[in-house]
């Protein structure tokens, strides 16, 4: 069971490797979200400062949208994804490496550069522990979401329109306190209210999405 | 004996002909229903209710807004239960249901945010407030459009309507939100003023309109997805016997 996800976790990571230049979009993508946003709304310190932990993570949910295509598809195509039930590991468990990896590749360098990303927009010292515990919180909650969406749309053919309307109203919660806890530490205020619903949010969302995951799955390669 | 026939009706309703049967009978008298109690209800709310002591008349648009809302929540629990019986069962009947069930709950949504809007521009000073209650119900919304257009998005319209389901039991999660969005937060939406169980803070001349405006949408929605899903069925089937059958063979 742990070898066959291994062996999936491994595989995925290797690929994503050696696409070396497509794997790094998601980070190139926040970071030029992150310079358009001074260049568009003014370079002056205190607005900046004052939006930063909202479009931080506006820019880190936009970056986790853009491999939600390759998700499952490729697997589709090729036929691996009709594999995972003829094995004896739970296919939930499959799916949850799955989205272990893309949180891998998309979520942790978002939180590695999330410092360069707060001095950017003038975000206060203080707040940002908060914002790498949020994004810590958070991102993995993106990737089950975007997981979700990836599976409910996969026998589609016109999928990135519909992905996009399918996470736009589940992510709200997760923003909403993520930028909450970061916003409260910016004022000098307590983050745990916010960080605790968010924490809630992820445990909630481990137990009950890799289900409706891998039942979206099933539908879609019958 | 009781339960047997019970059961025996229920799994006769899968049966598409008697399925479009049946809506075929009771979506007129739903219709009839839910006219006369909103005729009613409409004349109690403009003529017969005085007007607020502080809103003057303009207070009334409630008599719209309130009962849309309810409806659009109510409408979610509805293709809810259908979907979870979708989804055991696979009734073909039931998915088609959960699915027509959308495109009027997101009417209804649409006519809540909409009165809202119009009542908030003169009490509030503002179209819109990005408060917890109007977020959530514009979620709602979102949530109606991504069901309705997964389920469009497949050639195939069973694996979509399941696919789809699976979908309405993840949205779910919103409906206790919005219920419970002008407790949890400081909202410039009002708390409930409308309680079953002890004293309303509205005034008891202003409730019976109200429910009869209730009523009326919930009959309005029984109404409308009954001839919607029965719209759908004979789509769906435009080939097959029973349906050149009933429609005759030009169909």
């Amino acid at each position: 069971m742990t070898r066959a996800m291994l062996a999936l976790l491994r595989r995925d990571l290797r690929l994503a490797v050696r696409h070396g230049g497509e794997s790094l979009m998601p980070l190139v993508f926040l970071f030029a979200v992150l310079i358009l946003v001074p260049l568009g709304v003014g370079p002056g310190p205190n607005l900046l400062s004052a939006i930063a932990p909202g479009m931080v993570w506006v820019a880190a949910l936009l970056a986790s949208l853009l491999a939600l295509e390759h998700l499952f598809r490729p697997d589709l195509d090729d036929g691996t994804l009709e594999q995972w039930w003829t094995g004896e590991t739970p296919v939930g468990l499959l799916v949850m490496t799955r989205l272990f990896s893309h949180w891998l590749i998309t979520g942790l360098p978002v939180i590695v550069f999330a410092p360069v990303a707060a001095q950017m927009l003038y975000l206060p010292d203080r707040a940002l522990s908060t914002l790498v515990v949020s994004l810590l919180i958070g991102t993995p909650l993106l990737s089950l979401i975007g997981g979700l969406a990836s599976a409910l749309t996969l026998g589609t053919n016109r999928g990135s329109v519909l992905l996009s309307i399918l996470i736009f109203p589940l992510v709200v919660p997760v923003l909403i306190f993520a930028t909450g806890a970061v916003s409260a530490a910016a004022d000098g205020l307590s983050a745990r209210a916010h960080l605790g619903l968010l924490s809630a949010l992820l445990i909630l969302a481990v137990t009950l999405i890799p289900l409706a995951t891998t039942a979206a799955l099933r539908l879609n390669i019958e | 004996m009781i339960w047997h026939n019970i059961k025996v009706g229920f799994h006769r309703l899968g049966s598409p002909p008697v399925f479009h049967r049946l809506c075929r009978v009771v979506a007129p008298w739903l219709w009839a229903g839910a006219a006369i109690c909103a005729a009613f209800g409409l004349y109690k709310a403009l003529y017969l209710v005085p007007p607020d002591y502080q809103q003057s008349d303009s207070f009334r648009i409630l008599y719209v807004h309130v009962p849309a809302a309810w409806q659009a929540m109510a409408g979610y629990l509805v293709m809810s239960v259908l979907a979870v019986i979708a989804l055991v069962w696979r009734i073909r009947t039931t998915e088609i249901m959960a699915m027509m069930g959308a495109p009027i709950g997101a009417a209804f949504t649409l006519i809540c945010l909409a009165t809202g809007s119009i009542w908030g521009r003169p009490m509030w000073g503002t179209w819109w407030a990005w408060d917890a209650r109007l977020t959530s119900m514009l979620v709602l919304l979102f949530v109606y459009l991504g069901i309705m257009g997964l389920y469009a998005a497949f050639e195939d319209k069973r694996k979509g309507a399941r696919v789809a389901c699976i979908l309405i039991l993840v949205g779910l999660v919103n409906i206790p939100i919005i219920h419970f969005s002008v407790e949890w937060w400081t909202t410039l939406h009002q708390g409930s003023t409308i309680s079953f169980f002890g004293e309303s803070s509205m005034d008891s001349s202003m409730m019976p309109p109200l429910i009869w405006m209730v009523i009326a949408t919930k009959l309005m929605f029984g109404a409308a997805l009954l001839d919607r899903s029965r719209n759908e069925l004979i789509e769906q089937d435009r080939r097959k016997g029973w349906v050149r059958q009933k429609l005759g063979a030009s169909a």
